[in-house]
C-alpha cells in the first residue's frame, strides 16, 4: 500500500467512531424532557393536530427507526430545521462556519508564533533564568480562563487604546483580520500555555540526540544544527499537539465567540441553547465531534507527509 | 526513593514509601490550595461586606479605601463577592474532579481487571467519548438538562469519567500481571479483594496527580459555563458570573471583571502547583 495507503483505509476505521457520534448526538435530542411538537405548537392545540404532526415527522415510529431515518437525512446533507430561525439547519450553519473557521485558522497561526520562539527560548537556555520566566509564564497561563482574558484584551486594547473594535467580524478579509485578532489571541495565548511546555520537552529530546551529536562532530555551525536539524525534527510533535489540542479550541471558540459577538457556530451554540432549539444544539454538537475527528484525521496525513518513518 | 521495594509490601503505604520531604513546587502549591481553603470556610468572618447587600449610594465606585476592589452596578462591595464565592469555585473544582474520578475508576477498574468484552465495549466508548470537544459535549448536556450547578455536576460526571477509566485501566492491565497479584491470587484471594486492596491502591498513584491538573480545567469549565449563563445562576456570587455581570461596564468599570479572573488564576495556579509538584515528588508523568 506504500506509506499513504492509510488515507485510504483509515477514513473505513473511522466509521465506527461516526456511527457511535451520531448515536450520541442522536439520544442526546430524544433526552430533552418534553414533547418537541407540544412545544413548538404551544399547550392548546388539539391532540389530533399533534398526532398527526408526529406521524408526519415519524415521531410515532420505533426509536430505532426513527434513527435509521435521522442517519438517512444526515447522509443527504439534511440536518433539519431550526425552530427559532424557520429554516434549514445546514444553511443556518453553512453562513457561519467562515466566521468559526477564520477564527481558528487565524488562531493557529498566531499560537505557533508565540509558541516557537518562546519555546525555542527556553530550551537553549535551559535551567537559566529566560527558561524559569517562560515556564512560569506557562503554569500561569494553564489558569488564564479564556473569556476573562478576552475581556481584560478589549479592556486593555479596545476600550483604552482604541486599536481594535470591541467585537463583531466585518466584511472584507482586512476587516476580518482586524475584527478577530483581538479574539485569535485570546485562544491563542491560552493555547500556547500548554503548547510550549510540550514543544520545549520535545526540543530538548531532539538537542540530546544522537544525530544532533553527530552534527555537532562534524563541526556543523550551533545555527545549522539547530535549524535544520532540531527545530524540523520537533515540528512533527508540535503538529501532532495542535492536532489533539483541536477539539479544546474549538471549546475556545464558543466562548470567545460570545466574549466578542462572531457571528459564528460557537455563538450559534450558546444561543440556541437558551433559546431551547435544542435540534440547532444537537446539529452542532455532531458538525464540531466530526470536525475534531476530520482535522486529526488531516494531522496524521501530514505528520506522515514530514516524516517518511511514520507508516501505519 | 530505593529501586527494589519487596514485591508484597507495595500493597500498602503506597504514598508514604515514595514520598521524601516536599519539594518547593510542591510546597507553593499546598500553601496556595491552602489559603483558598480558609478562605472559603471562614468567608463569613473576613468579608468585609454581606455580598448581596445593594448600596445605591455607592454604586460603580472605583477601588477605594473603603471598598477595596470597588463595587459593582448594585453598589456590591467586589471583594465581600470575590471571597464569599471562594467556596462556591472550590467546590466546583473539587466535586466536579471528585464525582468523575470516583466513577472513572469505578469502569476502569472493572474494565481492566475482567477484560473481555466489558472492556472492548469500554474502549470502544472511550474512542467515540474522545471524538467529542469536551466543552461541546459539557454543554450539550446541560442544555438537555436546563442550565444550573446541578446539571453542571451531572454534565461534568458524564464527560469527565473518560479520561479517569483510561488511566485506571491502564495501569490495572499491568498491575494484573505483577507478582504480588500473582501471589495474593496464589493464598485465595477472592476477585473483590484482590481488586479493592491490592490493586486499586496502587492504581490511584496517576489518577490522583492528574485529578490536581484536572481541577484546573474543572474550574476554568465551571467558571466559563457559569459566565455564558449555564451554571450556577446570579444572585449567587460566583467568579464566573461576576465577570459576566461586569462585561456590560467594560468600558466605565473595568474593576467589576477584572479582580474575579486574578482569583480564578490564582486558584487555578495553586493547583497548578500541586499538580506539577506531586508528579515530581511521586515521579509519575500522567
Amino acid at each position: 500500500m506504500g506509506r499513504y495507503g492509510f488515507v485510504l483505509h483509515r477514513p473505513l476505521q473511522l466509521i465506527p467512531v461516526l456511527i457511535g457520534i451520531s448515536l450520541i448526538s442522536f439520544f442526546l435530542l430524544h433526552a430533552v424532557p418534553g414533547d418537541p411538537i407540544r412545544t413548538l405548537l404551544g399547550e392548546r392545540t388539539s391532540p389530533e393536530v399533534v398526532a398527526s404532526l408526529r406521524a408526519r415527522y415519524g415521531l410515532d415510529q420505533p426509536l430505532l427507526v426513527q434513527y435509521f431515518y435521522y442517519v438517512r437525512n444526515l447522509l443527504g446533507g439534511d440536518l433539519g430545521e431550526s425552530i427559532v430561525y424557520k429554516v434549514p439547519i445546514s444553511d443556518l450553519l453553512a453562513r457561519r462556519t467562515q466566521a468559526t473557521g477564520f477564527l481558528l485558522v487565524y488562531s493557529t497561526v498566531l499560537s505557533i508564533l508565540v509558541t516557537l520562539p518562546l519555546a525555542v527560548v527556553a530550551a537553549l537556555y535551559r535551567g537559566r533564568l529566560p527558561d524559569q520566566i517562560i515556564r512560569g509564564f506557562s503554569t500561569f497561563g494553564l489558569g488564564f480562563p479564556t473569556f476573562w482574558l478576552g475581556l481584560m484584551l478589549i479592556i486593555v486594547f479596545s476600550v483604552g487604546f482604541g486599536w481594535f473594535p470591541v467585537g463583531g467580524y466585518g466584511n472584507s478579509f482586512i476587516e476580518h483580520l482586524h475584527h478577530l485578532f483581538l479574539p485569535s489571541l485570546t485562544i491563542a495565548l491560552a493555547l500556547s500555555a500548554i503548547l510550549i511546555r510540550t514543544m520545549r520537552a520535545s526540543l530538548l529530546q531532539t538537542l540530546g540526540a544522537d544525530f544532533v551529536m553527530a552534527a555537532r562532530a562534524k563541526g556543523l555551525s550551533p545555527r545549522w544544527i539547530f535549524n535544520r536539524h532540531v527545530l524540523r525534527n520537533s515540528l512533527i510533535p508540535a503538529i501532532n499537539l495542535l492536532g489533539v489540542n483541536i477539539g479544546w479550541m474549538i471549546g475556545g471558540t464558543v466562548v470567545v465567540e460570545t466574549v466578542f459577538s462572531i457571528p459564528g457556530l460557537g455563538q450559534l451554540m450558546v444561543k440556541s441553547i437558551f433559546s431551547r432549539d435544542y435540534q440547532v444544539v444537537q446539529s452542532l454538537t455532531l458538525v464540531f465531534a466530526c470536525a475534531t475527528v476530520f482535522v486529526s484525521f488531516v494531522v496524521d496525513v501530514i505528520t506522515v507527509a514530514l516524516d517518511p518513518r511514520i507508516s501505519q | 526513593m530505593t529501586g527494589a521495594v519487596p514485591a508484597l509490601s507495595r500493597t500498602r503505604g503506597f504514598i508514604s514509601r515514595r514520598v521524601g520531604s516536599p519539594k518547593p513546587v510542591l510546597m507553593a502549591g499546598i500553601l496556595m490550595v491552602a489559603f483558598w481553603v480558609v478562605i472559603a470556610f471562614a468567608a463569613p468572618w473576613i468579608a468585609p461586606y454581606d455580598p448581596n447587600v445593594h448600596d445605591y449610594g455607592a454604586v460603580l465606585s472605583p477601588p477605594s479605601a473603603t471598598h477595596w476592589l470597588g463595587t459593582d452596578m448594585f453598589g456590591r462591595d467586589i471583594l465581600s463577592r470575590i471571597i464569599h464565592a471562594t467556596i462556591v469555585d472550590l467546590q466546583i473544582g473539587v466535586l466536579g474532579v471528585v464525582l468523575p474520578f470516583v466513577l472513572g475508576t469505578f469502569i476502569g477498574l472493572i474494565a481492566g481487571y475482567f477484560g473481555g468484552v466489558i472492556d472492548m465495549v469500554l474502549m470502544r466508548l472511550l474512542d467515540i467519548m474522545l471524538a467529542f470537544p469536551w466543552l461541546i459535549l459539557l454543554m450539550a448536556i446541560i442544555a438537555v438538562l436546563g442550565p444550573g450547578l446541578y446539571s453542571f455536576y451531572i454534565a461534568i460526571t458524564l464527560v469527565g469519567w473518560v479520561s479517569y477509566a483510561r488511566l485506571v485501566r491502564s495501569q490495572v492491565l499491568v498491575l494484573k500481571s505483577s507478582d504480588f497479584v500473582m501471589a495474593a491470587r496464589a493464598l485465595g484471594y477472592g476477585d473483590m479483594r484482590i481488586m479493592l486492596r491490592h490493586i486499586l491502591p496502587n492504581a490511584l498513584v496517576a489518577s490522583i496527580v492528574f485529578s490536581m491538573s484536572d481541577v484546573v480545567l474543572v474550574l476554568l469549565a465551571g467558571a466559563s459555563v457559569s459566565y455564558l449563563g449555564m451554571g450556577v445562576q446570579p444572585p449567587t456570587a460566583e467568579w464566573g458570573v461576576m465577570i459576566a455581570e461586569g462585561q456590560t461596564f467594560i468600558t466605565t468599570a473595568w474593576w467589576i471583571p477584572a479582580f474575579p479572573g486574578v482569583a480564578i488564576v490564582l486558584m487555578a495556579l495553586g493547583f497548578s502547583l500541586l499538580a506539577d509538584g506531586l508528579a515530581e515528588q511521586l515521579d509519575v508523568d500522567p
